[in-house]
């Protein structure tokens, strides 16, 4: 479904991100994209979502065409229009087509709204919600549009973790039934060990580590890109958990290869 | 997305959203038949209203049955006062979707072209072609004052847009070279009216408070022509204009291309804010207050707010329009001293009760 071959982006004249290659994502999965902080992660999004140029191949294989293909929610989701949140959902889902509302336009809203549970807020300003709710809001946005592929960029970062819980199972659920490919951005290591069926490392540009969760997140790949000292243990419940013991002495980006 | 299944507890929620959506746009609909309507209504008075006072009845027969009044009714309504009338609601519309759109496209409420800097730029020009007779394009010698008035707002609105467009330019870039603009042109200007003679002289000062007693039929025409042309090229990006309000990483991550939207609508916009200027002189704050007054009632949904700011845009010059008949018996004042009057303690107020909510 999404696959990229020796993929970079460019800023202006500056490479931000290159040599990207990852074996074919398939429908269906849930992919954790990890770094550190700058590392490249929203960039490469940008990349593989048409906003920005750059080397190598984005191979894309879809069975529906034009934009909503690839629904790609950024970081930001501040905004003060004045809008109530269901005229702006309804805004994200009519891109390109005409001013007519039909009935089955609505009732995909109000489903995402439910399944999100923002409908208490569905007729609140934008400008009047917290960030929390502007990031919900946002989900429903890109989600709304039916894409076959979803780039979220920390889409839980504002979230309490009931919210958290609910937004990853949404998609895990998503993922699954509607053969949709998610890709995201996330930097809590054990919602991505618990919802991710691979994850990518990018760090300073470039990915280090492509693989299953269990795989890539390892105590060597923390000690180097992340440089901590964490321990990988399983719980109770047999779910792998990262531990984080404290910052490691010397340690330096570059050991993994991806 | 049929596959999001709601919990059955909710069901009940989402068919009232369903419903509550089509109940406000139902709403938003009723508001603007009632601008519309207010609108015709406010056309009437303004025809009705001058030194030769006819009633409504008269007004209306001359309108639809003319051959009813008499010949000097006929000719005082179709005239004198419908070119003036019918301009007030053209200028207003066109000033006030300028207004929205600079609004949209800028992320700055207080983008106007008067607070821009080109209807200074337009007076300029104005000016150039009064007392210089200098054509900035190879036309008629009797076009050179709008077609002056028009390339230099041109020149001031692309200058605005493509600094706006610069890494690093932010809404009070836009609003620092706005008012940069205003300076520039207004003491260029100047500069010409200190060359002029007398009798250009008073003609530049009177082009600058912007009259509607200049309206004739062909700038009527020309100037409806535009917005013609140019409302139903912002309504094809009616969704679009409504995502890049939610910033343009957003609207882009929609998959809308925001610099060709914006490069586009800039354009319209020049357009729109050039030609009532170049024909009517400098009319300030319709473009500003129209707009403020379209999104407190309407939101910003372009199918709506489009439509809302040239109703209001259209209704506060025709209102401007009758007021400036009302201050002295006899008396047209330039329309342009009326809207800054009206408008600049509307504005105030507006600023101070929803400008926090609004931007």
């Amino acid at each position: 479904m999404l696959r990229l071959d020796n993929v970079g982006a460019l800023y202006g004249r500056r490479l931000a991100v290159s040599e990207v290659t990852t074996p074919q994502l398939q429908s269906g999965e849930i992919v954790a994209v990890i770094g550190p902080n700058a590392a490249g992660k929203s960039t490469l999004f940008r990349r593989i979502a048409g906003l920005l140029h750059g080397p190598g191949e984005v191979h894309l294989s879809q069975s529906g065409k034009g934009s909503r293909a690839v629904a790609y929610m950024p970081q930001d989701t501040g905004a003060n229009a004045v809008l109530t949140v269901y005229e702006s959902i309804l805004m994200a889902r009519k891109q390109g087509q005409s001013w007519r509302v039909e009935d089955a336009d609505l009732r995909v809203i109000d489903d995402i709204m439910a399944a999100l549970d923002i409908v208490p807020i569905a007729f609140r300003d934008l400008g009047a919600l917290s960030g929390g709710q502007r990031q919900l809001v946002a989900i429903a946005q890109t989600l709304v549009r039916e894409p076959e592929i979803v780039l979220m960029d920390e889409p839980t970062s504002a979230l309490d973790l009931h919210r958290q819980v609910e937004v990853l199972e949404l998609m895990r659920a998503e993922a699954q039934r509607r053969g949709m490919l998610v890709l995201i951005a996330i930097h809590d290591l054990n919602q991505a060990l618990r919802f991710a069926d691979k994850v990518i490392v990018i760090a300073d540009g470039r990915m280090r580590a492509c693989g299953a969760a269990a795989d890539v997140i390892t105590a060597q790949m923390l000690r180097d890109i992340y440089r901590v000292d964490a321990r990988i243990e399983k719980c109770s419940r047999d779910y792998n958990h990262v531990i984080v013991d404290g910052r490691a002495e010397n340690a330096a980006l570059g050991a993994l290869q991806g | 997305m049929a596959a999001i299944e709601a919990p059955a507890a909710i069901a009940a929620d989402i068919q009232e959203g369903r419903g509550r959506y089509r109940a406000l746009a139902r709403r938003k609909l009723l508001i603007l038949a009632l601008l519309a309507a207010a609108l015709a209504l406010s056309f009437a008075v303004d025809l009705a209203w001058g030194p030769a006072r006819y009633g409504l009845d008269q007004v209306l027969l001359a309108l639809f049955d003319p051959s009813t009044v008499s010949a000097q009714v006929r000719t005082v309504v179709w005239d004198i006062r419908m070119p003036v009338a019918v301009m007030a609601l053209v200028v207003g519309a066109a000033l006030s979707a300028a207004g929205a759109q600079m609004q949209t496209i800028l992320a700055n409420p207080l983008a106007s072209p008067f607070t821009l800097g080109i209807s200074a730029a337009a007076s300029f020009g104005a000016a150039l072609a009064i007392v210089i007779e200098i054509p900035l394009l190879p036309v008629a010698a009797a076009f050179m004052v709008p077609v002056d008035a028009f390339v230099m707002a041109l020149v001031a609105t692309l200058f605005i847009h493509f600094v706006s467009q610069l890494r690093g330019a932010t809404v009070q870039t836009v609003v620092l070279l706005g008012i940069a603009l205003v300076f520039t042109f207004n003491a260029l200007l100047a500069f010409v009216q200190y060359l002029a003679s007398e009798t250009a002289l008073q003609a530049v000062v009177f082009w600058t408070m912007g009259s509607l007693t200049k309206a004739t039929w062909p700038k009527i025409w020309i100037t409806l022509a535009v917005v013609a042309l140019a409302l139903p090229l912002f309504a094809r990006n009616a969704w679009a204009l409504t995502a890049i309000r939610l910033g343009e990483d957003k609207a882009a991550s929609f998959g809308i291309n925001v610099r060709r939207v914006r490069l586009e609508t800039m354009l319209i916009v020049s357009l729109l804010a050039a030609v009532p200027v170049s024909f009517v002189g400098t009319i300030g704050f319709v473009g500003l207050v129209g707009p403020h007054v379209a999104r407190m009632i309407l939101g910003e949904d372009q199918r709506f707010f489009l439509p809302g700011s040239v109703l209001c845009g259209a209704l506060l010059l025709s209102l401007t329009s009758i007021v400036s008949k009302s201050i002295i018996p006899g008396v047209v004042f330039p329309i342009g001293i009326i809207t800054a009057l009206v408008g600049v303690p509307f504005f105030f107020s507006l600023i101070l009760s929803n400008v926090k909510r609004s931007w």
